[in-house]
């Protein structure tokens, strides 16, 4: 197991390495960055003090070295004009357009963000998985077309639709706005109990609109999983041994059914980051979502890069969680080899 | 006379189940049929009562409703199944009560158990066989989980595990079939039922395996005094280990009687037909099998077999044989394992004969056939084709030679349902050698199908039909006719009939016995089931792990088996003939099957491979390190 785990760590790191190059090559690709622009408004002014402020930012930030070297300083494996201070050393850089260092740009935001989304997932899961197993012990009952209708209803609506037209209506009917993560007065402040009241209080909204469209396509697929594994010849003895029928859906078919979404928790860390984006904007939330949108609009580097390389690790730590957990809850994965 | 008493006795008493005019409805969205009508008949006490009939005769359903775990599209419509058991206080009908009721909970399991035919998908893979055994007891009894997995350590060593305490952490992916099914044993005989209902319990193994948990079950019962009903097509399974036999066709009791009248008096003529459709070790060497429909050919006989040079020698030679496969190690770390799968095969088909090729699952037989349809490539040795200018290796045949020879050799599968696309007519499938072939036009093609279509017995009118509205002894005809579309030399037959029903089989092997006297074919016959291959084969081959043990025509193999493997091999074939019971005291050592442990002359340590040689003309026989040595 130990020795799994370290052949997994040494790949997961190859590979954040790769993605950190192809991040950050590509930020770079196109021209026009926001600081080469910043200096090159700086020169078109034609004061000395302007200049000498662009030659100092070129300076700071290495832009005059070829880039692989600027790669390396990013990174923090060499020297750059201040000593080693990258990503490795915990220094994320600097954001131009918010002229503030990128943890102080991302710091809360990221927090916010993944604790919204991961309300949603929670959300989806506690929604989804009883309609699912409803519908599927229950196939072509009349409670099974309603689910799969609100399913198929869920599904094909837009969430920036649904984020907008809660949006008016709650605020029309009862007075409410909803927008940002909690009411503009906290806004700054410390997070004091009335003002995580206030947070819980929108984040409602947020998880039921971002939650959707996720619990109606879980519904569809927990359903397809669980008929697969209801018709298998282990449940006919599982029922045959005399266990009651919810007891025997619990144990055997539904914790086969699972492993598909096991599997999948890799794709949803990253989701947890990056999704949602359109909703953040529309709801006003103050998530990670709209500043990485800005971000790389305005080649922003060193902000878009961190926060690339932040859902990159995401991506590759819920890889390693899903095989840990796969192989902790099935057997065949467990030992290999398996029929 | 004592013996008579007792019996009288039995039968005076009320019988265990009663089942009186039992009836079954399915609904389904093609429309209702009754899959049950009218049944009735008994399962008296501590005796085993065998149901007997084709796939479709309502048999299983029978077993489902008794247990009321039937599926959502079928019900008990009416009818009483009535459960007299010594525990409860008075006699119960099964058919009245709910079937998520808790008087229903407490029977199934608790006091009628139930054991199925696929070990393997019969088991959850996520769970140990200890939690899943265990668990039927902590069901049905008030103990706790550490007398539990006492209880079933005790039953688990009962039923032959020879490690209980590590195999209550084993997984059902760890164990071989036979070990599976007497997991599923242990599971069902935990809680001490009154009854035990086994479907089709050992049509998934081996032979050997077979008779050996055919024994178990018989120890079980006289141990334990428990009624038995067992599910089977196979009759040679009925005579050797039922009391009493109740046939069943289409949802009805054709023919009930004991053991002895149903065997030595069968009375109904679908009882006859069945008897006589089973292939019988004994058989007179031109009898035929007569199948419950004949497949009728108007054209068959006057086909003839094309014109061309055959060859002087065999026309498929196997020299040497050899094929090695790496295995990931069990263990998540361990290195990975070599199996040698085929061990210097040596084979010879004459023209216009039948090589008959027998083993148990695993033993090699499948990678030899796909090795000689240069589906793989062997890892030492050749396979030589004789089409009548030479013998040329197939291994290095290239070009216009190699699609040469795919045309001359075809395959027939084992599974008809998995090996015809379900999206094809049958005009589609049958057309579809020739077209990739470039054979013919399409209105030569199109003769060329009717006339196959004629040669299997299927109605011409099949054509604009897909696979599925076939049933399987039609669908397997489907494909012999395929593979014949090219005019082939040599068929390849994997398993061809062990898919099928009793019935369909012996019209599916006499199909191909005609077929071959009236085209002249070769065939290569791979099967599991001795007696087929006895009625269809001309010489036949024995393997056992990789190896060839014993090679012989079928009259010298069958009159004279030498080497332990076949004797056990033939031992172990359950015949449907009262007066050849099993010898199951013989069967029961499981040491047949490992070729360093054979008894001297023949066994072989691991890493040898002894040699074969000839006791008598054509018999040949393989031996251990002495008898190579004294050769060399």
């Amino acid at each position: 197991m130990i020795r799994f785990l370290l052949r997994r760590l040494v790949t997961m790191a190859v590979t954040l390495l790769i993605i950190s190059a192809l991040v950050f090559f590509i930020i770079k690709l196109p021209p026009g960055d926001y600081l080469s622009n910043l200096i090159f408004e700086l020169r078109a002014q034609n004061d000395n003090a302007s200049i000498a402020k662009a030659e100092f930012l070129m300076k700071q930030y290495a832009l005059d070295r070829p880039a692989w070297e600027q790669y390396l300083i990013w990174l923090g494996v060499m020297p750059g004009p201040n000593g080693f201070s990258g990503l490795l050393q915990g220094d994320w850089g600097w954001s131009f357009e918010y002229d503030k260092p990128v943890v102080d740009v991302v710091g809360d935001a990221l927090w916010l963000t993944l604790l919204v989304n991961l309300a949603a997932v929670i959300f989806i899961h506690i929604v989804a998985i009883p309609i699912a197993i409803y519908s599927a012990t229950r196939q072509y009952s009349l409670g099974d077309y309603f689910a799969t209708f609100i399913g198929y209803i869920g599904l094909a609506t837009p969430s920036f639709l649904l984020a907008l037209i809660l949006l008016y209506y709650l605020n029309r009917w009862f007075g409410i706005s909803i927008g940002g993560l909690y009411d503009a007065q906290y806004a700054g402040e410390p997070w004091t109990w009335p003002k995580i009241q206030s947070f819980l209080a929108h984040l409602i909204v947020p998880t039921i609109v971002i939650g959707l469209a996720g619990t109606a396509a879980m519904i569809r697929r927990m359903r397809a999983n669980l008929l697969d594994e209801l018709g298998k010849q282990y449940y006919v003895t599982a029922k045959a041994k005399g266990l009651g029928p919810t007891k025997a859906l619990l144990k055997y078919p539904f914790r086969m059914s699972l492993n598909p979404f096991i599997a999948d928790i890799g794709n949803l860390l990253p989701h947890l980051v990056s999704g949602s984006v359109l909703v953040s904007l529309v709801l006003s939330l103050p998530t990670v979502g709209p500043i990485l949108l800005g971000a790389l609009k305005n080649q922003d580097q060193f902000l878009a890069g961190f926060i690339l390389m932040f859902v990159a690790v995401l991506t590759v730590v819920g890889m390693l969680i899903s095989d840990i957990l796969l192989a902790w809850i099935d057997p065949r994965i467990r030992m290999g080899g398996a029929r | 006379m004592r013996y008579d008493e007792d019996l009288m006795e039995t039968l005076m008493e009320a019988p265990l189940l009663s089942i009186r005019q039992l009836t079954v409805d399915f609904h389904t969205d093609t429309g209702d049929f009754r899959a049950v009508d009218g049944l009735s008949f008994d399962i008296p006490k501590g005796r085993t009562v065998a149901l007997v009939g084709e796939s479709g005769s309502g048999k299983s359903v029978t077993a489902q409703a008794i247990l009321q775990i039937l599926s959502k599209k079928a019900r008990i419509t009416s009818g009483s199944i009535i459960f007299n058991d010594p525990t409860l206080q008075a006699p119960v009908d099964i058919a009245a009560l709910k079937p998520e009721g808790e008087a229903m909970h407490q029977l199934r399991g608790g006091r009628i158990a139930m054991i199925f035919q696929e070990p393997m998908t019969s088991l959850s893979p996520l769970h140990t066989i200890g939690d899943q055994i265990s668990e039927a007891l902590l069901i049905h009894a008030d103990v706790s989980k550490a007398e539990a997995l006492r209880r079933t350590m005790e039953v688990l060593a009962r039923v032959g595990f020879p490690d209980p305490k590590r195999a209550l952490r084993n997984y059902p992916f760890e164990l071989s079939g036979g070990l599976r099914q007497r997991a599923m044993i242990a599971m069902a005989l935990i809680t001490r039922p009154s009854l035990l209902i086994a479907d089709e319990p050992t049509t998934a193994l081996d032979v050997t395996t077979q008779a050996q948990i055919l024994d178990l079950i018989k120890e079980l019962q006289a141990e334990t005094g428990m009624s038995v009903l067992l599910i089977t097509h196979d009759l040679g399974v009925v005579a050797n280990v039922a009391d009493d036999v109740v046939v069943m066709y289409r949802g009805r009791v054709m023919e009930a009687g004991s053991r002895e009248d149903i065997f030595r008096n069968p009375q109904h003529d679908y009882l006859k037909a069945l008897i006589r459709a089973v292939p019988r070790f004994a058989m007179a060497e031109n009898e035929r099998l007569t199948p419950i429909r004949e497949v009728k050919s108007a054209t068959l006989s006057r086909v003839h077999a094309p014109t061309r040079t055959e060859p002087q020698g065999p026309i498929l030679k196997a020299e040497g044989l050899t094929k090695c496969f790496t295995l990931r190690s069990r263990r998540f770390f361990g290195k990975p394992r070599m199996i040698r799968a085929v061990n210097e095969v040596d084979l010879a088909l004459p023209v216009g004969k039948t090589l008959g090729l027998v083993g148990e699952s695993g033993c090699g037989k499948t990678t030899v056939s796909k090795m000689i349809m240069r589906a793989l490539a062997p890892d030492a040795g050749r396979v030589l084709f004789d089409d009548g200018t030479g013998p040329k290796d197939v291994h290095r045949l290239e070009g216009d030679d190699l699609t040469a020879y795919r045309r001359s050799v075809q395959f027939i599968f084992q599974d008809p349902f998995s090996s015809l696309n379900p999206r094809m007519t049958v005009y589609e499938l049958l057309t579809e050698p020739l077209r990739i072939h470039d054979i013919g036009t399409p209105d030569e093609r199109y003769h060329r199908v009717k006339q196959l279509l004629d040669m299997v017995g299927l109605d011409q009118r099949s054509l604009r039909r897909y696979p599925h509205s076939f049933s399987g002894g039609q669908r397997q005809r489907l494909g012999i006719a395929r593979a014949l579309a090219l005019e082939p030399r040599v068929l390849l037959c994997d398993e061809p009939v062990s898919a099928l029903d009793v019935s369909v089989q012996a019209q599916v092997l006499n199909l191909l016995k005609d077929l071959q006297s009236a085209l002249g074919l070769s065939y290569l016959f791979v099967s599991h089931n001795l007696a087929v291959v006895d009625y269809i084969a001309d010489t036949i081959a024995v393997m056992c792990r990789g190896y060839i043990v014993e090679e012989a025509p079928k009259s010298s193999l069958f009159r004279n088996p030498v080497h332990p493997y076949t004797q056990a091999l033939l031992a172990a074939v359950p015949d449907p003939d009262i007066d050849r019971p099993l010898d199951f005291a013989k069967l029961r050592a499981d040491r047949f099957s490992n070729p360093s442990e054979w008894p001297e002359p023949f066994r072989i340590p691991d890493g040898e491979f002894g040699m074969m040689r000839e006791i008598e003309p054509g018999h040949k026989v393989r031996f251990g390190r002495a008898i190579a040595q004294e050769a060399a």
